[in-house]
């Protein structure tokens, strides 16, 4: 999953090239504001077709947490 | 005038007052209320026992319905959920950030929750959320401010959300509100022009500030800290800016702006500080009672909206 993901985020926030593992932070490795992670949020429920209350979003904070969050509401691999 | 947002508040007017730390207190958000609007008490940084007071002050004067803005980076800002439960304010607004760890207690208590977004990625998250209809504001306005204009937004708002979107800056007069309406609001939420009003507690300084502001007199501060800030230019903004351009760190930021609000509008300090205001100011040409600013803005937008064409 991590591939899809990768290329969700870079769509999203216009970035290329940046290496981005599951250890990637959003807001502090990629400078991802309160907007941005709302627009990730987004294309991640678009995509993967899973509701992701306002509430959760605390618990989205890396690349890891959002692919653990995905998994947890069972999407699969 | 019947809206879905003049029905679900209980209002006369689809007018809502902005929650401007420090200026809305509860002189402006009851004159508001009891002219038809729906005034509002802004919250800003202050303690929850001072919000508390500034409710009970505005329940002496109306019976109308009113409500409270919640700034949810107020280290507060949990207590403040629960005074205006406490207190039984019907309609909350809040800014600077994502409400839903309150939204269980609010929607219990029957309260009518309005986030104040500035995307369309986050209107939709706040619709999930539950929110009871979302406040699309625009970087014309004062204060704390987002990217994308009223023009822009509203209409992409609209059409990605079936709450109702209420539209906030650059309206101060009919012809916003009406524009406003044309892009798919169901109501408007108003600052500056109140900050202008008679029963506005704002230094006099401030207000007059306000009215000989020009269109090109507002400065944003705060671009390279990303939380930038739309207010008059003065020596104060002058100074920021110039820091920022030699990139200037943000404590050393910071210092200018600490307290600078308060200066303005308690001290009338128009010279050091911070004098928000929207870009519509250069409009404002008088101070008058907010009965009267509503029934203006009213009259003229309907004047306006029932106004047809051929081709």
């Amino acid at each position: 999953m991590l591939e899809r993901v990768k290329e969700i985020i870079e769509e999203q926030l216009n970035i290329e090239g940046v290496e981005i593992t599951e250890e990637t932070r959003f807001k502090e490795d990629l400078d991802a504001d309160s907007l941005d992670l709302f627009e990730l949020v987004d294309a991640f429920q678009e995509e993967y077709g899973v509701e992701i209350p306002p509430e959760d979003l605390e618990q989205i904070t890396t690349v890891g947490s959002i692919i653990k969050y995905l998994e947890d509401k069972g999407v699969q691999a | 005038m019947k809206t879905r947002v003049t029905e679900s508040l209980g209002i006369t007017y689809p007018i809502i007052q902005g929650g401007m730390a420090w200026v809305a207190e509860h002189n402006l958000a009851a004159a508001v209320s009891e002219a038809g609007g729906l005034g509002i008490i802004g919250a800003g940084g202050a303690p929850a026992e001072f919000v508390r007071e500034q409710i009970q002050q505005v329940k002496k004067v109306t019976d109308k319905p009113f409500g409270v803005n919640i700034m949810l980076m107020n280290p507060e800002a949990d207590a403040i959920a629960q005074v205006v439960i406490d207190e039984g304010v019907k309609v909350v607004t809040t800014g600077a950030g994502n409400p839903s760890k309150y939204m269980e207690q609010w929607k219990a208590a029957d309260v009518k929750v309005i986030p104040v977004v500035a995307s369309v990625a986050m209107a939709k998250l706040m619709q999930r959320g539950g929110a009871d209809a979302v406040v699309a504001e625009g970087m014309e306005s004062g204060g704390h401010i987002g990217s994308i204009t009223t023009m822009a937004l509203v209409p992409q708002v609209t059409d990605a959300i079936d709450i109702p979107v209420i539209a906030a800056g650059g309206i101060a007069d009919g012809r916003g509100f009406a524009a406003a309406f044309m892009l798919g609001a169901e109501a408007v939420q108003i600052g500056t022009r109140f900050v202008a009003a008679t029963e506005s507690i704002v230094h006099e300084n401030y207000k007059a500030m306000l009215i000989k502001a020009k269109d090109i007199d507002s400065a944003v501060t705060g671009m390279t800290t990303g939380h930038p800030v739309r207010s008059i230019r003065n020596k104060m903004t002058k100074e920021y800016l110039k820091l920022e351009k030699e990139g200037a760190d943000f404590m050393e930021l910071e210092k200018l702006t600490l307290g600078s609000l308060r200066k303005a509008v308690v001290e009338g300090d128009v010279v050091n500080g911070t004098i928000m205001a929207g870009q519509i100011a250069g409009l404002i040409k008088k101070e008058q009672p907010c009965r009267e600013i509503i029934a203006e803005i009213v009259d003229e937008g309907l004047a306006l909206l029932n106004r047809t064409y051929e081709k």
